[in-house]
């Protein structure tokens, strides 16, 4: 090595100073960068492909082709989980695999892991493809995904984080960038918040219980599900910023210093902000305080951080007119700046009071995914390609074409979604002279709503467009150039005594092992702690506070199983919030204690339809075996899928015994003979609703369908509290703060 | 309520966990020199010469 030779004398010759240490030459893997930037690529467009069929499910509901693995509620967790978790998810990946390389200046740390994360990963997303349409579902929002998958996603996680820290560990830069503690941030906090949000109670190989009853799971889950915007749609994508933007730009960030307060700034106030998911809810008030003060607070980190990355550019504006590339990276900062101002806006209570369940909550996330995490992915592919492939760009000009078909699409999307979230918001909210509401009718408001749902439509589409063109402008890049898989290069060792890279390989594996094994260690300890932990305290904490609400009949229990597997809480929220608008509309608000039995909970987030936690005794039997069958000959211009599957399908009630067992085991007081009764409960409780059924003049129906459990399901709904002793007042004894 | 104790819990467990990494970050000298590190992730790599290594002292921007 003659370039070490003269490096090292020329250091020599200067008195005082330490020998230049020797140069190692070494490969960047992009093999591995490549393998993601095919999958962010494909997987966006199968993700974005789901979401435009969701989106036109809403004006168009034929579309969902009555069959049940194609309808709305199904399909919409799909559409949700490709795009964070296989879009964004391999976006990160290869984001990462390639920053992380050059700013350590070394190859990952273990080719094997790489390659176990990337068809690991992969493997994950297509089995999330096939169970989510099949109705296997836990039915946490972004959680989806049942229990063996869970362990999947941990295990794969883990993999991830050793090469990640592995590559921390034999990097040849002391300093670490920025980039890289986002990176960690997310390695960490990512693996945490899975764990905790996945305990759950196996039924069977394909069906699980939350560990988490009622309030306490829906504050699991949104804790996950904030941060899981956090710490999986944002965090990473900062460092890719702080990575691809200086790079792109050829200067420097604004402010190094900036960039390293909007790291800790943002990872020390991200983590608290949860509870603003749960505003007006059951939750309790100063835990919602608490996620509304915190999200306040986050505007500060994040617009330090979309200025350091705005300012990046300062005389350098020029590029962005030549290059799509710097385009796309100001759209996406600029979308991030927007959506963390939004979203602090709609933390506060009394914003989040009209905005919550309403088309704004879709118009911010898509601000997020759309702008921010889409244009920052596209950002990177065009950047990387000519560099994978030595080349340079097939066609500016179609990158500028994606560029602006991009922006329109997603304008076309978001408008629509804020004046739909604002309309519904403030129809459902509105009473006449009188004091009655002006909208009685839920219909209402969702007829109101199509044109924009179908505008929404276009944008989607627009956006697909783009997709499709950057796609063929990078396959075209790649055609033309020649694939670097293994980069060499050279960087001086850090660690002089390791320099023979012969020895290298298992010196530094073994100096590797004891941190892997603590970190092992600790995980194990954590998640077993925990499973032995949390559902004791959770029998204690799911004594009833309303001594009228009892756990749900074995019918009942498979009927909201359905109602999980079809994915109705996609539509339906089970929230009534203490304002007048909604009792008027739904009766009585939803009280903590009414969800001590339910794991999961069911509470939604989002009402194309209307809240269904009063719904029981609302309508006859025989109403919901019609609307079942075909909403719309109940219901004129409801956009609601038909589910006469329903009607068909046999009641499966051999297992009814284990879910019982299940569900006492995270602390439902079911009685051993309860159990050993359920299917002559069934029996009983089917013939009641066959009465009622032909009451209603459906003598047709055969006892033993879906239907009829679902029916058993929904007029349980929010009934218990109403056989409540009229002294006690409900509201006092709701309380969970003891 | 056991679940909201146990997520501070956790979260102040991963909080003080960022917090020893934040001074970890501090001590072994991560922040001293809050410009360089800005321009040599532009520079491509291989670079004759480390640029900052033995050199303590940053640019004035």
């Amino acid at each position: 090595m003659s370039a070490d030779a003269t490096a090292q004398e020329s250091a020599n010759l200067r008195p005082g100073r330490r020998p230049a240490p020797p140069m190692e030459t070494f490969k960047y893997d992009n093999h591995v960068v490549r393998a993601f930037a095919i999958a962010t690529s494909i997987w966006g467009l199968v993700g974005m492909s789901a979401g435009l069929l969701v989106a036109c499910q809403l004006f168009w509901p034929q579309l969902n082709l009555d069959t049940p693995f194609t309808t709305f509620g199904r399909i919409r967790p799909l559409h949700t989980n490709a795009v964070i978790f296989a879009f964004v998810g391999n976006g990160m990946f290869c984001g990462v695999y390639y920053s992380l390389q050059r700013l350590c200046r070394a190859r990952m740390f273990s080719d094997a892991l790489s390659w176990f994360n990337f068809w690991g990963w992969q493997a994950i997303i297509v089995s999330a493809a096939i169970t989510l349409p099949l109705g296997m579902t836990s039915s946490k929002e972004y959680a989806e995904l049942e229990w063996p998958i869970d362990i999947a996603i941990a295990v794969v996680w883990v993999a991830f984080c050793i090469n990640l820290f592995g590559t921390l560990w034999k990097r040849r830069e002391k300093h670490m960038y920025v980039a890289i503690w986002f990176y960690i941030a997310t390695a960490i906090t990512v693996a945490l918040l899975h764990i905790v949000n996945s305990m759950e109670i196996p039924v069977s190989l394909f069906k699980s219980y939350s560990a988490y009853a009622g309030v306490q799971d829906a504050l699991v889950q949104w804790w996950y599900g904030h941060n899981a915007v956090a710490f999986f749609l944002t965090t990473p994508y900062l460092g890719m910023m702080y990575y691809f933007l200086p790079k792109a730009a050829g200067r420097p960030v604004f402010s190094y210093r900036l960039s390293i307060i909007h790291f800790w700034g943002l990872i020390f106030i991200y983590i608290w902000a949860g509870p603003h998911h749960l505003l007006y809810t059951a939750l309790p008030d100063w835990a919602q305080s608490l996620g509304m003060v915190f999200s306040v607070m986050l505007v500060a980190p994040s617009w330090g951080g979309m200025l350091n990355g705005l300012l990046t550019l300062r005389g350098a504006w020029h590029k962005v007119r030549e290059e799509p590339m710097l385009k796309f990276m100001v759209v996406a900062v600029t979308a991030y700046g927007m959506a963390t101002l939004e979203g602090p806006t709609l933390a506060i209570k009394s914003v989040n009071a009209l905005s919550h369940y309403t088309d704004w909550g879709i118009a911010h996330v898509h601000t997020g995914a759309l702008g921010w995490n889409g244009f920052l992915t596209f950002s990177m592919l065009y950047w990387l390609f000519p560099r994978l492939y030595n080349t340079r760009l097939w066609s500016t000009k179609l990158a500028n074409y994606h560029f602006w078909i991009a922006l329109l699409g997603m304008m076309f999307y978001v408008v629509p979604m804020y004046v739909s979230g604002v309309t519904a918001g403030l129809m459902w909210k509105e009473f006449n002279a009188d004091g009655y509401l002006r909208y009685t009718n839920f219909l209402e408001s969702t007829i109101r709503l199509i044109p924009m749902y179908k505008l929404r439509a276009v944008g989607g589409s627009l956006y697909l467009v783009g997709v499709v063109l950057m796609i063929v402008n990078l396959y075209r890049t790649a055609k033309a150039g020649q694939f670097i898989g293994d980069e060499e290069t050279q960087a001086p060792s850090l660690n002089p005594a390791a320099t023979k890279e012969s020895s290298k390989l298992g010196h530094r594996w073994l100096e590797g092992v004891p941190l892997t094994f603590t970190v092992l260690t600790v995980l194990a300890v954590i998640v077993g702690g925990l499973i032995e932990i949390v559902p004791m305290f959770l029998i204690k904490e799911n004594v009833p506070t309303i001594s009228s609400v009892k756990p749900y009949a074995p019918l009942e229990l498979l009927g909201r199983d359905i109602y999980i597997r079809e994915g109705c809480l996609a539509c339906h929220s089970q929230m009534i919030r203490p304002f007048r608008s909604e009792t008027e509309r739904y009766g009585e608000y939803s009280k903590a204690g009414e969800f001590v039995y339910d794991h999961p909970f069911l509470w939604g987030s989002k009402r194309i339809g209307p809240d269904l936690h009063r719904i029981g005794g609302k309508y006859p039997d025989a109403w919901h075996y019609n609307h079942m069958e075909n909403p719309r000959s109940t219901s004129p211009g409801s956009v609601m899928p038909n589910y006469s599957w329903l009607l068909t399908q046999k009641l499966d009630t051999s297992d009814i015994g284990d879910r019982m067992r299940a569900l006492r085991k995270v602390g439902v007081p079911y009685l051993d003979q309860e159990i050993q009764n359920a299917p002559k409960s069934i029996e009983i409780q089917s013939k009641k609703i066959m009465v009622n059924l032909a009451a209603g003049s459906i003598t047709n129906a055969p006892p033993d369908r879906e239907i009829i459990a679902v029916i058993a399901y929904l007029q349980r709904l929010g009934t218990d509290i109403k056989a409540a002793p009229a002294v006690a007042p409900p509201i006092k004894t709701a309380q969970l703060n003891h | 309520m056991f679940v909201v104790a146990g997520l501070i819990f956790v979260s102040l467990t991963l909080a003080l966990a960022f917090l020893a990494a934040f001074i970890w970050a501090v001590k072994s000298g991560q922040f001293e020199d809050v410009y360089t590190p800005s321009l040599r992730m532009l520079v491509e790599d291989a670079p004759p010469k480390p640029l900052s290594r033995d050199q303590t002292r940053p640019h004035k921007p």
